[in-house]
């Protein structure tokens, strides 16, 4: 299934979906990264800007600035998500964020937050800076430029993808299915190897 | 004998760093495209797809295929016909790599490594780095930039093993670092390997095996089939284009080898993502330069 999302989105929306779903969106997405999370979390300051019903993606981008609390895009791409896990929980528990968008997946917690509270996790190309930066149309905001560039970045965003759905609000995970997999498979392939 | 054109290699330096960044070579380019020919799985199919999209917009837009800037790596061959001062090489090549991470500019990926205060410049102690060899008979400097990202960096591995492990602990290693890093090195990956030699040596012929063209086999019929041997199985594997499952997890491996002491059997990996990102210059003595990859 292929689905085009506009936040924000109910925990509904999102249980709709299921793993291996095409995912587009349109409309608002914030950034976030390391030290934005350390923030909220590790130092406990509320964000500037209510994230419920809305999408994250793991991100530092690069942009140029062009006037007073004002950027504009060079090169946004997407990092590793799985350094973040631990944050993840507490972005759809306490702030209602409804998916997390990055490359190679969360853990377990996470997977089990998304399940109970109705969000979900899209695995973004990683390497695929050029295609999503031209999908960004605007930094509309920009919130703790002292994290530059980890700070909490409001995009706005066209046709952004595809994102495909890899852990659903079910439980599934795709990464884990795709490691168990793999797992069988090694026997055999150590077999033909000879090792 | 006029003296050899250093800000030719300086313009050079940062020439080949923002076009590696920006521009994959043909071989890569022809080796994703047959890849999303051959990939099976739906979701696989759609990643290869988007790769082939996201590099012809950086190529047609002058945009970087990937935020990600790396390290700066240049491997430079020295032609033995020229007559120069090394030292004025490597200023040159730090100066290119700096001029290209503030004029262009670029996202500088480097910082200190205990206090990770961030240096702007995307230079720093060792870094860009810089490996030199010599050509017999040549008459240019051949400089290969390699810009080597953090993800796929992240996944390397070497280990010692004892010699009585023999080939069949290597193979398994080799194949179960793939497994490991799963969808973390933005898979379809080059695995480079380097076998032999110290482990020094053994690292640095991993890093030389990622860089060299994909699907360029190496010269020892030997080393090549343990080549082929090790992509099937690697591939077999299912982990897939992103990690998200299908029958394309590597574009190549690709092994360089160097003999070894009595006691040791050493192994290294270098892991290169699918933007398998490099760009290669010649320059001349009379300030002549010829790009390719």
């Amino acid at each position: 299934m292929e689905y085009h999302l506009r936040a924000p989105v109910t925990p509904e929306d999102i249980r709709k979906m299921k793993v291996g779903d095409k995912v587009i969106l349109d409309g608002t997405l914030f950034g976030i990264r390391d030290a934005t999370q350390i923030r909220i979390f590790d130092q406990g300051v509320e964000p500037p800007v209510d994230l419920n019903g809305h999408f994250c993606i793991h991100t530092a981008p690069g942009v140029r600035k062009i006037g007073e609390h004002k950027y504009e895009k060079v090169c946004i791409g997407t990092t590793t998500s799985t350094r973040m896990d631990r944050f993840a929980p507490g972005l759809i528990e306490k702030y209602g964020v409804r998916g997390i968008i990055g490359k190679a997946g969360l853990l377990e917690g996470s997977v089990a937050a998304m399940k109970k509270f109705g969000a979900c996790y899209l695995a973004i190309v990683g390497g695929a800076a050029a295609l999503e930066t031209t999908q960004i149309e605007e930094i509309e905001e920009v919130y703790w430029e002292d994290l530059m560039p980890e700070c909490l970045w409001k995009f706005r965003v066209k046709d952004f993808g595809p994102l495909i759905v890899a852990i659903d609000a079910h439980g599934n995970n795709l990464y884990a299915d795709v490691k168990k997999k793999v797992k069988e498979h090694l026997p055999k392939i150590y077999q033909k190897l000879g090792v | 004998m006029s003296e050899f054109p250093y800000k030719v290699i300086e313009d050079t330096a940062k020439e080949l760093y923002i076009r590696a960044l920006k521009k994959l070579p043909p071989d890569v380019k022809a080796a994703l495209e047959k890849a999303a020919q051959k990939e099976t799985s739906p979701t696989g199919k759609e990643v290869l797809k988007t790769v082939l999209q996201n590099v012809e917009v950086a190529e047609k837009n002058d945009m970087l295929i990937c935020q990600d800037t790396g390290l700066a790596i240049y491997m430079v061959k020295i032609g033995s016909k020229l007559r120069l001062d090394g030292s004025k090489i490597t200023e040159a090549l730090r100066e290119g790599c700096k001029r290209a991470t503030l004029e262009h500019p670029l996202r500088s990926s480097v910082m200190h490594t205990i206090t990770r205060k961030p240096a702007p410049t995307g230079t720093g102690d060792g870094v860009p780095i810089i490996y030199y060899d010599f050509l017999p008979g040549a008459d240019y400097v051949d400089i290969l930039a390699v810009p080597k990202g953090s993800g796929s960096e992240n996944m390397s591995a070497l280990k010692m093993f004892i010699p009585a492990a023999g080939v069949k602990a290597v193979k398994k290693f080799i194949l179960d670092t793939v497994v490991e890093a799963g969808a973390n090195p933005c898979p379809p990956t080059v695995v480079g390997v380097g076998l032999g030699g110290t482990a020094d040596l053994c690292v640095k012929l991993a890093k030389e095996a990622i860089a060299r063209p994909i699907g360029s086999h190496n010269p020892d019929p030997m080393v090549a089939q343990l080549e082929d041997e090790l992509l099937e199985a690697i591939n077999a594997t299912g982990i897939g284009p992103m990690g998200l499952g299908g029958i394309i997890s590597c574009l190549a491996v690709q092994i360089e080898i160097a003999h070894t002491h009595i006691t040791l059997n050493p192994v290294a990996i270098n892991t290169q993502c699918w933007p398998a990102r490099r760009a290669r210059a010649k320059v001349y003595s009379d300030g002549k330069v010829e790009m390719g990859f």
